[in-house]
């Protein structure tokens, strides 16, 4: 498909008479740059589970991938731009992956596919399942389903060539490739009694110390909202357990269906409590107004870089 | 396989009286409630089976795994599935120990299929099996903290054993398993973890005893030529292992001298989350086992339980329609297995994707019967216990494509009979066409990776890798499920145990299951007012005991060991769902087949097995 059109390129503002048009077009370099990439994705040639199977019918005659200029599929990380994950991400099978990815030349681009590779999916509680892709490596576009329809992944893949339309050259942090040198490969997690990322090295260590002292360390404190809620729940908890008799399993669950039914009258008759409480997080972004983009600093970072 | 026709004759009641009074010590009744078999002292456990295999002639060790009873009994136990080759029941029979310092004798000696199933009963429950030439953990990685599928080890995201958890009914809550985990993510590390002395032994252990680097030979003889012997990693991530898995070759010159497969990339711990799930919680997740036939496992499972159920004077068998849908599914399902697996065979002999986008191109069509009956293409989820999730549609429609302004609407009976009469086996007569007299893939893989029957039998293969060898098993005849029965097939066999037998009983088969379905047109038509949907039941009383539901599936056998300890009012979760995953056990003969041929055989070999692996790691 990739017909080089000039007029697609031209940027608006500057008006080309109509009989140079063909040959002629005033554009900006991010244009160029990214109409190239983004017509001609090569995705790697790489299978996890079932989400692989729906991406070879995407990939065959019926759907047709190449309609988009992403037919190539290399067998190498090394000649690739886009890694799609599509599949189940095993703790055994995220070191390879991290480590294909490294490989990978820059510019690229991931696509999460599939519930199991955005987030865990259906088997997420297993022992030997990453929660996402995403807790290693950057994640451009994520395609839900179980598995996502030949549909799905074609709509998630022209997703991904918006997204490069919208890439500039002058915003570094952005897109780390548009600047000078390499940028930092992931760090290889490590296959321990458990998976260990290390970039968590610190805090595992911490965890250690707390656990030699006897204290609390592997559940994390709930999070506020929800600790409000079950301060509140507390003399509605204990009164059923008490008087649920020897049974201790369907005390708890007594004490549990209690509680939920206190939450849910709160939730009906104290809204005004609630309202008072919710503008406590939700105020939060606010107090850092996001920067606005700075032309000057901009020039200046670039300068820097190039400097180094 | 035995010679002696009265063997055949004692029945598996039979062969347990006189084993009992062979070893009147060491066997007895597994009197349990809902148990059937016998239960062999550990002591004597290879000598009883070692009698099993050859005086009673039980030669065909289906299914091998481990069971916790912790919390009923503190203890474990192994269960094994003998089968004889020559068709009939099973004799089941297991093996007690202790939890604490788990030991039973290995019984590789006797049947070497056992090879990977006590490989994976040692990683997942810390059972050890004295006389196993090499346990190491099989799908998780050396180092890892204890052995997960023990009752007692909870992983990081534990909530409660069983669902639904409380903390969503009646709890309430909405919240991410991460955010309670302080890592964020699905980790839990020992309390007396120490990060400094962290090593990981998980890839040096694969490479031990294998000599890594490369030593130059001599070769003997008047030959000067000189050989490489060196260790060629393969995989995980290589286009030709369809999938993630891997293998560590090693290569003297370009010949093959050892093989040995590493998988549990995609293990995905089926069957811990299938102990939490409800029992029908877990009809989904078989779908995503051998994702390719995912009607086949649903079927597979739907018969195990049902076995379980129909102790249970309330539950009402599935109909006659249901069956007919069942079978009509299953056949289907063999055929887009075979079109894939014959399309990537292709591939990995170097037809670069041109048969493949053929085969594919054929598959849609039954995909889209799939889609319109059960509303998903690939992930079915369509059995239930009693019968099916649906009815067939009374139409297939698609939605109107912009480009040509058309929409699709057939009549479902009309579509079924034009693809099984007509389309179906023409592109299976146009593959034959185009490939089978092929000169190159004669070339290949004529004599390639043969596998003689006696090891076929041995390693206990299953589906057309066992048939290619000229083993005529298959489970819809050797022990009859569903109306197989009543149906005129013959069992596709090849003799020749090559590639190129395994690539042609493929075809066959896609041609004898083409017959069936031929069969299940007018039996649709017939039972067009039956209905083959069971009354709704969410989490269905399911009565003690145990079952084994078995399937031929497209790969071969499929089998499902489901036990449940719960009774009428305890929590419905089996206390045990164990998968019998023909890819997994098939790959115990890669190893074998392999030897003496080249690296780009290996590849040949390894695709036509057929292996999937949501399967083979579950």
């Amino acid at each position: 498909m990739a017909q080089l059109d000039l007029r697609e390129l031209n940027a608006t503002e500057f008006p080309i008479p109509a009989e140079m048009q063909g040959n002629v077009a005033i554009t900006s370099l991010s244009k160029v740059y990214n109409w190239s990439r983004r017509s001609s994705m090569w995705p790697m040639l790489f299978g996890l589970a079932c989400c692989a199977i729906e991406m070879i019918a995407t990939a065959a005659a019926r759907y047709d991938l190449s309609r988009f200029g992403m037919e190539v599929m290399r067998a190498s990380p090394r000649q690739s731009d886009l890694m799609i994950v599509s599949g189940t991400v095993t703790k055994k099978m995220v070191v390879p992956i991290v480590r294909l990815y490294n490989q990978m030349p820059e510019p690229k681009y991931v696509l999460a596919m599939g519930a199991c590779a955005s987030g865990g999916g259906p088997f997420k509680e297993g022992y030997n399942v990453v929660s996402g892709i995403d807790m290693f490596i950057p994640v451009d576009v994520y395609v839900p389903g179980c598995p996502p329809t030949p549909q799905a992944l074609l709509y998630g893949l022209i997703a991904l060539q918006k997204k490069i339309d919208g890439q500039s050259l002058a915003n570094l942090d952005d897109v780390p490739w548009y600047g000078v040198g390499p940028s930092e490969p992931t760090p290889i997690p490590i296959l321990g009694p458990d998976i260990i990322d290390p970039r968590q090295m610190d805090l595992i260590r911490r965890q250690a110390q707390l656990a030699a002292e006897g204290k609390p360390h592997t559940v994390r404190e709930i999070p506020a909202p929800m600790k409000v809620a079950q301060v509140q729940q507390v003399p509605a908890k204990t009164q059923p357990a008490a008087s649920a008799g020897d049974d201790p399993a369907k005390a708890e669950r007594l004490a549990k269906r209690e509680a939920a039914l206190a939450s849910k009258k709160e939730a009906e008759g104290g809204t005004a409590q609630a309202v008072a409480e919710a503008p406590a997080p939700a105020a939060a972004p606010d107090a850092q107004p996001k920067k606005k983009f700075d032309k000057q600093a901009m020039l200046d970072k670039i300068r820097e870089r190039k400097g180094n | 396989m035995t010679d002696n026709a009265l063997i055949e004759k004692v029945d598996v009641k039979g062969a347990i009286a006189a084993l009992k009074e062979k070893f009147p010590e060491a066997v007895k009744d597994d009197s349990r409630q809902g148990y059937s078999g016998i239960i062999v002292d550990r002591k004597q456990l290879v000598e009883v089976a070692r009698a099993i295999k050859d005086d009673f002639g039980f030669d065909y060790l289906s299914s091998a795994t481990a069971v916790d009873y912790h919390g009923i009994a503190d203890e474990m136990e192994m269960v094994y599935h003998a089968y004889r080759i020559s068709g009939g029941p099973a004799l089941v029979f297991k093996a007690q120990t202790p939890r604490n310092n788990a030991e039973i004798p290995s019984l590789i000696d006797v049947w070497p299929g056992a090879d990977f199933q006590e490989r994976e009963a040692w990683d997942l429950y810390g059972i050890k099996f004295p006389g196993h030439p090499s346990l190491k953990r099989i799908l998780l990685w050396e180092g890892f903290n204890g052995h997960p599928m023990r009752k007692d080890w909870k992983e990081a995201y534990y909530e409660e054993d069983h669902k639904p958890f409380g903390s969503r009914w009646p709890g309430g809550w909405i919240r991410r398993a991460e955010e309670l985990n302080v890592y964020g993510k699905n980790v839990s590390y020992p309390a007396d973890f120490d990060l400094s002395k962290l090593s990981d032994r998980s890839e040096e252990t694969l490479y031990n005893d294998l000599g890594l680097g490369v030593t130059v030979q001599e070769m003997g003889g008047s030959s000067s030529l000189k050989t490489d012997r060196l260790v060629v990693n393969m995989g995980p991530h290589h286009p030709s292992t369809h999938g993630v898995f891997r293998m560590i070759v090693t290569i003297n010159g370009e010949t093959i001298e050892t093989l040995e497969p590493v998988m549990g990339y995609l293990h995905r711990n089926h069957e811990k989350i299938g102990e939490r799930n409800t029992f029908l919680h877990n009809m989904p997740f078989t779908d995503r086992l051998d994702y390719l036939s995912s009607m086949g496992n649903n079927v597979g499972y739907a018969l195990a339980v049902e076995q379980l159920l129909s102790q249970n004077a309330r539950f009402q068998k599935p109909n006659y329609r249901a069956e007919v849908i069942r079978v009509l599914m299953s056949e289907l399902t063999r055929i887009v297995n075979h079109y894939w697996a014959i399309g990537f065979l292709l591939n990995d002999l170097g037809a670069f994707f041109t048969p493949a986008l053929y085969a594919i191109a054929e598959r849609e069509k039954i995909l889209d019967l799939f889609e319109a009956t059960a509303g998903s293409r690939m992930m079915c989820n369509y059995m239930r216990f009693g019968g099916v999730a649906k009815d067939l549609p009374e139409r297939l429609r698609s939605v109107a494509v912009k480009a040509n302004d058309m929409v699709r609407d057939y009549n479902t009976m009309d579509y079924l009979t034009e693809l099984i009469n007509e389309r179906i086996p023409r592109s299976i007569d146009e593959l034959d066409n185009y490939l089978s007299e092929s000169e190159i893939i004669k070339e290949r893989t004529v004599g390639v990776g043969y596998l003689s029957p006696e090891m076929a039998v041995a390693y206990s293969t299953a589906g057309p890798l066992l048939r290619a060898s000229g083993v005529p098993y298959d489970v819809r005849r050797a022990d009859p499920y569903s109306i197989y029965p009543e149906l005129d097939f013959d069992v596709a066999v090849r003799y020749n145990g090559d590639i190129y037998d395994r690539y042609l009983i493929r075809l066959d088969e896609m041609r004898e299951s083409v017959r069936i379905l031929k069969q299940i047109l007018p039996r649709l038509e017939k039972t067009r007012n039956e209905n083959p949907v069971p009354p709704k039941q969410h989490t269905p009383r399911v009565p003690l005991g145990e079952s084994y539901g078995r399937v031929e599936n497209p790969k071969g056998e499929l089998g499902y060991y489901v036990v449940s300890a719960g009774d009428e009012k305890g929590p419905q979760n089996p206390w045990r769902y164990h998968v019998r995953a023909p890819s997994f056990i098939n790959l115990t003969a890669l190893g074998p087949m392999s030897v003496g041929h080249k690296v780009a055989d290996v590849v040949a070999i390894l695709g036509s097995i057929d292996i999937v692996l949501g399967e083979t790691d579950r």
